[in-house]
């Protein structure tokens, strides 16, 4: 499903500022599977989702999309295959428009022609969708997305990036900026919504428990590596204090990461 | 009386310009100010090819055809070369100014003596005895057709797009569209209403001048605020209306200060000063209405509760 191979991604190259984000990733996602990367703030996890979204091109190396090699696709051509959700509400959702026509955007995606965007049709489908959410947003479908609360937004902003089947779902700590009590209902949702439609999808995130709870396969990302990849059986019976040894086994101090574990 | 309706016939026409400035400032969020360059370009054509014997329609249609290609060049600048917005709009406007001129070969195109769209219509409803407002339900109608085809297009998905583009850029990059091909779009659309408009007003006025285009691009904005200000701001449709009316409003309001000033001592030439004064005004009303609190309701936002 995804192959990326020795991924390298630097910013500012040849300056005194040069900052090697990635340096030499590679992965291979078979479909279906859920992977949910840890690693602290500055590890190069969002610049990962952004070679894998097309939004920033690696230094080097290669990545293949449903056996398509789509290393240098520009990022609204890959965006057929890959849906996406970003860390703040904001940024999944277009603020001045409505619930209703911000989804008939991710309806359509990449096909816009000239014809009426938010119909009765559509709307009745859309609502249906809403409903599922249980965030009372079926009821709001006409209202300009500003209006909403930051849960709702990034609940939206979750509907409307699997909304067309993605081949590939990127979660970049999309409930980070939530309260506890909206992250729940968040990841909730998230987990509906991959499971009903078998999603391949990769989860970063700041929050150990989060990692372990969900998906079927976690990786550590640390100074743009990957340094632990646990699968199957083990990730099944991965527990935090499992996870600290594997940090300490490999050397890693890391006291952000570690604070997040309690 | 005929004070007004020079008032309302002048909103009318420079309405389509300001729908132009709407697009690109408010749903692009791109300040575009290739505007003083393609209103002349608009009139200049037109003019040109009206003189040269050519049919008033085809003539006016090839000058909205040359302010949609300026508008496509602002936003190739932008979006190819990476150069910033403001700038890029900057440079066709210049590079416009003697471009037009060549289209033109002189400064000014009297148009007297000369059949136009504007002549013809007013022959037609002289017949019914209308024919004193021949402009007034002439550039009526063109408004109207065109604000409804704007609404229209805004609401289906490629002008959804082009919206959210001016809303979000990353969201909608995400959903698939090629924000670069929605610039240029909008832009071309835009221009070519300002051109238009151009067009129009060189007929109405008689003339096409190589500077008429000079401030446009300001009385299109206050046209655009004046709109926001007075009227609400709930559709799509209702922010193309405050458009219009700013429109109107904002041609009085010049009118009034051209026949009153003089007793203040103005004179014609203080033409422009008025206009950048009226606009400041119109730009610190909201900032005026939000500190006093007298807000009411949201902010003026292109955007949508149906
Ligand atoms: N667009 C960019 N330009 C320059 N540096 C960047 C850019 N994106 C990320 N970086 C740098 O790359 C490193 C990894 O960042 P990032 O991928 O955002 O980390 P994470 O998401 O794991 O917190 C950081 O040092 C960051 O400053
Ligand atoms: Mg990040």
């Amino acid at each position: 499903m995804l192959h990326a191979n020795n991924l390298t991604k630097c910013f500012f190259p040849g300056t005194p500022n040069e900052i090697v984000a990635l340096n030499g990733l590679s992965i291979e996602l078979s479909e279906g599977q859920f992977l949910t990367v840890i690693g602290s703030n500055g590890a190069g996890k969002t610049t990962f989702l952004n070679l894998i979204a097309g939004s920033l091109f690696p230094s080097e190396g290669k990545i293949t999309l449903n056996g398509k090699d789509v290393t240098t696709v520009p990022e609204h051509v890959r965006a057929q295959m890959v849906g996406r959700v970003f860390q703040e509400p904001g940024m999944g959702t277009a603020s001045g428009m409505t619930v209703a026509q911000n989804l008939v955007l991710a309806l359509n995606k990449g096909h816009k022609g000239l014809k009426i965007g938010v119909t009765q049709d559509r709307k009745s489908a859309l609502r249906e969708e809403l409903e599922q959410l249980g965030l009372g947003l079926e009821e709001r479908m006409n209202e300009r997305v500003t209006h909403l609360s930051g849960g709702q937004r990034q609940g939206l902003a979750v509907l409307m990036a699997t909304l067309t089947m993605p081949k590939i779902l990127l979660l970049d700590e999309h409930t980070a900026s939530l309260d506890p009590k909206n992250a729940r209902k968040i990841l909730e949702i998230t987990e509906q919504l991959v499971t009903e439609k078998n999603l391949t999808t990769i989860m970063v995130t700041h929050d150990m428990n989060q990692a372990i709870d969900l998906g079927d396969r976690l990786v550590m990302l640390h100074r743009g590596s990957f340094v632990a990849d646990v699968n199957g059986k083990k990730k099944e019976q991965l527990t935090v204090d499992k996870l600290v040894e594997l940090f300490s086994e490999r050397n890693i101090v890391d006291d952000e990461l570690l604070l997040t574990m309690t | 009386m005929s004070l007004f309706i020079n008032a309302i016939e002048q909103g009318l026409v420079y309405g389509l310009m300001a729908l132009g400035v709407l697009i690109t400032f408010r749903v692009l969020d791109f300040p575009d100010l290739t505007v003083d360059g393609s209103f002349t370009m608009g009139a200049g054509i037109t003019a040109a090819l009206t003189v040269a014997g050519w049919n008033p329609y085809l003539a006016l249609l090839l000058g909205i055809l040359g302010g949609m290609a300026a508008g496509t060049f602002t936003g190739i600048l932008s979006t190819k070369l990476n150069i910033l917005n403001l700038l890029s709009g900057i440079l066709t406007m210049t590079l416009l100014y003697s471009v037009n001129l060549r289209i033109m070969g002189r400064p000014n195109i009297p148009l007297l003596g000369q059949t136009t769209i504007l002549d013809q219509f007013n022959s037609l409803l002289s017949g019914v005895g209308l024919g004193d407002y021949s402009n007034l339900i002439f550039f009526g109608i063109v408004l109207i057709a065109l604000k409804a085809l704007i609404d229209l297009f805004f609401n289906t998905e490629l002008g959804l797009a082009l919206r959210a583009t001016g809303d979000n850029e990353q969201m909608i990059v995400a959903q698939g569209v090629n924000t670069d091909v929605m610039k240029v779009l909008g832009l071309a659309i835009s221009n070519g209403l300002v051109a238009f408009s151009g067009g129009l007003v060189a007929q109405y006025s008689g003339f096409a001048d190589v500077g008429m285009g000079i401030g446009m691009i300001i009385a299109g904005l206050a046209s655009v605020i004046v709109g926001e200000t007075l009227l609400p701001t709930k559709s799509f449709m209702w922010v193309t209306t405050g458009v219009v009316t700013g429109s109107i409003i904002y041609r009085a309001a010049i009118m009034l200060a051209l026949r009153y000033g003089y007793n203040l001592g103005f004179k014609a030439s203080d033409l422009k000063l008025i206009t950048a004064l009226i606009v400041i005004v119109a730009l610190a009303t909201p900032h005026v209405r939000e500190k006093l609190n007298f807000k009411i309701g949201e902010k003026a936002n292109l955007s949508e509760t149906e």
